[in-house]
């Protein structure tokens, strides 16, 4: 039991966060400093979940199109969508549960949207989800009319700056819907059938599979996901800003769920490591924050960092270092 | 008749130095020749000591079945391949094609069944690109057009050059493509699967235009699987199995019945081999097909397929076996007819219908369309039946285990452990386990194509054991195989395919490889000749 727990600690996405984590404690000595404070927690840590949540929450949705060998490049356009429609409504005096579900709507329906040209209209993924990607972020537009939308509704502010159990509630919103989504695909047959989709769709249909079908859930979740991130965005800045909400994010994703191990030729795919993927991404981002590095480095640390997971998953490596090294391409149950 | 040397003789003369057009023995006739080819994959030899000569001026038929080693042939006559060992000549100086741009200087042209061209720039453009004929530099866009007029009249295309190849029918294309590799190459054409994708004009243009060129001196490879084609239109034959030349031969020595034996590799004469199920009583009926069908993929055929039979199907490549199988599964949907199961009658038109009703599929190509690479022994025996239950009630990992284990013992599959991937197994290993998938649903219905294909002699043994034993515990089979021993051996009825038709029902004591040979063979009056 103790070895298996060790085992799977052992894995190279924790090792990869635990060296970050270092790196920004050898930098900033109070990095993991935690204060409490007004009855909530406060800390670089904290600021790493806060701040990471949304990245988190599109690898969460991510993940699952990146393991049917798709991708998903319109989660940002689609958070500046959910953020623009959640504004304008609570702006024009609707109760915010009603505007959180409008934009919620709206996210779904964009990710059924790249589903159906996926999987109906058989178009590449990476180009269905690109037409999205530039017209989502134009309908945002025209639904803020060009303005930054701001609004004191107390509710989304809640969303993007509150606390629950003295966490920060965009946080909590993650660790939620990271626990639905993996008891989602791993307690019932939908992660199996999608890796099966991933590795070899002809077979999954003649395996009977409804390859359509789980293709659209897969997208559509992938929307949701990006709608709750697009409101939490809105709620921090208590604004809807159609121009830069959610902007490059869907890189940010798509590199989370690569490092949480996903090949991006679909197959094997873990949710937690794709979050964990993200919070690795927002360590260094916070690291280099608070260590008084000036913000530029961040690019080029990010490129680094994008450059030794490429290496380490290259074919190359797989001769070089034993398989238990590589990212995990287990399922883990 | 023996178009080369042997592989030892050659040797010999080098060994003395001698200048091969000096052994006195060679055709110097041949414009393009391969002699003792070897072409080693791995540990796989796809070319096993192949000769083969091609004359200006005929029209040489290249025959075999999958995995038989046409294309790896081709591809080292085109400079795509280097053989590990043997040479290549043309017009008896060898040569050395470590690229198929070296190929093409030495006048070798190769036109394939995908039409590799632009479809869309210009006729004109696809015909010159890459040698565009030029003024001050610049592409002489009018005389281009107007040479490109001159070619297509020579093939008898009355189309403006200038309009875009993609705007045209395939044919058309087709020609196109061969206009182009004459016209850059000049000696030799390679046509591989031409005539796939055409139609029966189509294929009666594409002939005349082979014949035109024949005459005017050129040496022509044609690669198909149909032989009424090889009939009406070649001069020779090569005939490839397993990597060896079988024979070749002037097809006016040789009869259809001779060319399907040499490619089946049976000898057949008087092979009293016939079905064990001769007295055996046949169940009810479980499936009944009516004039079902689909358009440009297989002719409306009628079958019924009782409990506890197997009927085996036999047939050439590309002879509608495949596609038969498919609209049986529900993986193309037929446009004509209807099927009735248990006789009531029933839509197949997805594969989860079919699995609805039973029904398991074992598809042709393994790595294609059965397995999945990546994912373990156990999950690829548990998917289907995973499938058939819904993604909500998920079978645990025990139960996986358990049900794939006990396949994995009733299969003999061997494997070092249920949780590694599938794709780290043998092909035979491999397709036991495509079976237990289908085993594990508990099936009415199977449908294996080519299930003993590629595989080892003990999988081989365990397969056939297999669908014996299926047939006992009153299953229904449908088996298609080219092995006409293994064939002939278990099944009650045997359909014989040509052509996307099915063309005979065979049963009792005409279930024997003799007769089944003569049905492939036979040539049905009206076919594209």
């Amino acid at each position: 039991m103790m070895r298996r727990i060790l085992g799977q600690l052992a894995n190279p996405q924790l090792l990869a966060l635990a060296g970050v984590l270092l790196i920004n404690w050898l930098l900033f000595p109070n990095f993991f400093r935690i204060t409490w404070q007004d009855g909530r927690l406060f800390g670089s840590l904290i600021d790493v979940l806060n701040r990471g949540a949304p990245v988190a929450i599109l690898a969460i949705g991510m993940v699952g199109v990146i393991a049917t060998k798709g991708v998903d490049l319109s989660v940002g356009a689609v958070m500046a969508m959910a953020g623009a429609v959640a504004a304008t409504l609570v702006v024009a005096g609707y109760p915010a549960p009603i505007a959180v579900a409008a934009a919620l709507t709206v996210g779904l329906l964009c990710g059924l949207w790249n589903g159906f040209l996926v999987a109906v209209l058989d178009i590449q993924p990476i180009v269905a989800t690109l037409v999205l990607m530039v017209a989502g972020r134009g309908i945002a537009q025209l639904i803020t009319q060009g303005f930054i939308v701001t609004f004191n509704d107390p509710v989304l502010i809640f969303i993007g700056t509150g606390s629950f159990l003295g966490l920060p509630m965009a946080a909590v919103i993650a660790i939620v819907l990271l626990v639905i989504v993996t008891l989602l695909v791993r307690k019932t047959a939908l992660g199996l059938f999608i890796e099966a989709v991933g590795v070899n769709r002809a077979a999954a249909s003649l395996a009977g599979i409804r390859s359509r079908m789980l293709l659209l859930y897969v997208y559509g979740l992938s929307g949701l996901c990006a709608a709750i991130a697009g409101i939490i965005v809105a709620g921090d800045i208590r604004g809807a800003d159609a121009n830069n909400a959610g902007l490059w994010l869907e890189l940010d994703a798509i590199l989370a769920v690569v490092i949480g191990g996903t090949s991006l030729l679909g197959g094997r795919f873990s949710v937690p490591l794709a979050v964990v993927g993200a919070i690795i991404i927002q360590a260094m981002n916070t690291g280099i924050l608070v260590s008084g590095f000036p913000p530029e480095f961040n690019l080029i640390v990010k490129a680094g960092l994008i450059f030794l997971v490429l290496i380490i998953q290259s074919p190359l490596a797989g001769r070089l270092f034993p398989a238990r090294l590589r990212p995990v391409q287990e399922a883990r149950k | 008749m023996d178009p080369g040397l042997r592989r030892g003789d050659i040797l010999w003369w080098w060994e003395l130095g001698w200048s091969t057009r000096e052994g006195g023995m060679v055709d110097a006739d041949y414009a393009l020749e391969a002699r003792g080819i070897i072409k080693v994959f791995g540990n796989h030899v796809a070319l096993d000591n192949v000769d083969f000569g091609l004359r200006a001026g005929e029209i040489h038929a290249l025959l075999g079945e999958n995995g038989a080693g046409k294309s790896t042939l081709i591809k080292i006559l085109t400079g795509a391949y280097q053989p590990t060992t043997g040479q290549v000549l043309a017009d008896g100086v060898p040569v050395a094609l470590d690229n198929p741009q070296q190929a093409q200087k030495h006048g070798i042209g190769t036109v394939y069944q995908e039409v590799n061209l632009l479809p869309n720039r210009s006729v004109a453009e696809n015909l010159f690109l890459g040698h565009q004929p030029t003024r001050f530099g610049l592409v002489d866009r009018r005389k281009m057009e107007r040479d490109s007029r001159d070619i297509l009249k020579r093939y008898g295309l009355d189309i403006d050059p200038a309009s875009e190849l993609g705007a045209h029918s395939v044919a058309v294309q087709q020609i196109v493509a061969i206009a182009r590799a004459v016209e850059l190459s000049g000696k030799v054409l390679i046509l591989d699967e031409p005539t796939a994708s055409l139609d029966r004009n189509e294929v009666e243009r594409l002939f005349e235009i082979m014949r035109d060129l024949r005459a005017k001196g050129l040496a022509i490879v044609f690669i198909t699987h149909f032989l009424d084609q090889v009939f009406a239109v070649a001069d020779r034959v090569t005939i490839l199995r397993n990597g060896k030349r079988i024979e070749t031969r002037a097809l006016d020595d040789v009869t259809r019945t001779d060319v399907v034996r040499l490619m089946l590799g049976k000898d057949v004469a008087f092979s009293g081999a016939t079905g064990v199920q001769d007295a055996r009583p046949l169940g009810e009926v479980l499936l009944d097909f009516r004039n079902y069908g689909r358009k440009r993929s297989v002719h409306p055929f009628t079958l019924s397929i009782h409990k506890g039979e197997v009927v085996g199907v036999a047939g050439l490549l590309g002879s509608g076996r495949t596609e038969m199988a498919r609209i049986m599964f529900g993986a193309d949907a037929a446009d004509e007819g209807e099927v009735h199961f248990e006789g009531k009658p029933v839509s197949i038109a997805r594969p989860t219908d079919a699995i609805s009703k039973g029904f398991g599929f074992c598809p042709e190509d393994r790595k294609a369309e059965g397995i999945f690479g990546d994912l373990s022994v156990r999950e690829n025996i548990i998917i289907a039946l995973q499938g058939k239950l819904g993604w909500f009630s998920a079978l645990n990992r025990d139960e996986q285990m358990e049900i794939a284990g006990k396949f994995g013992e009733a299969m003999d599959i061997r494997a070092a452990s249920l949780d590694m991937p599938i794709k780290l197994l043998s092909g035979g290993n491999q397709q036991k386990v495509i079976l237990s998938r289908w085993l594990a649903t508990d099936p009415a219905f199977l449908i294996l194509d080519e299930p003993t294909r590629g595989i080892d002699v003990g999988a081989h043994a365990e397969i056939v054991r297999t669908i014996n034993r299926l047939r006992d515990e009153g299953l229904a089979l449908v088996v298609i195989s080219s092995e006409l021993d293994e064939v002939v051996a278990y099944s009650s009825r045997i359909v014989v395919m040509r052509d996307r038709e099915m063309v005979a029902e065979l049963s009792g004591k005409d279930i024997n490889p003799g007769v089944i040979v003569q049905a492939i063979a036979n040539h049905k009056e009206g076919t594209a000749s």
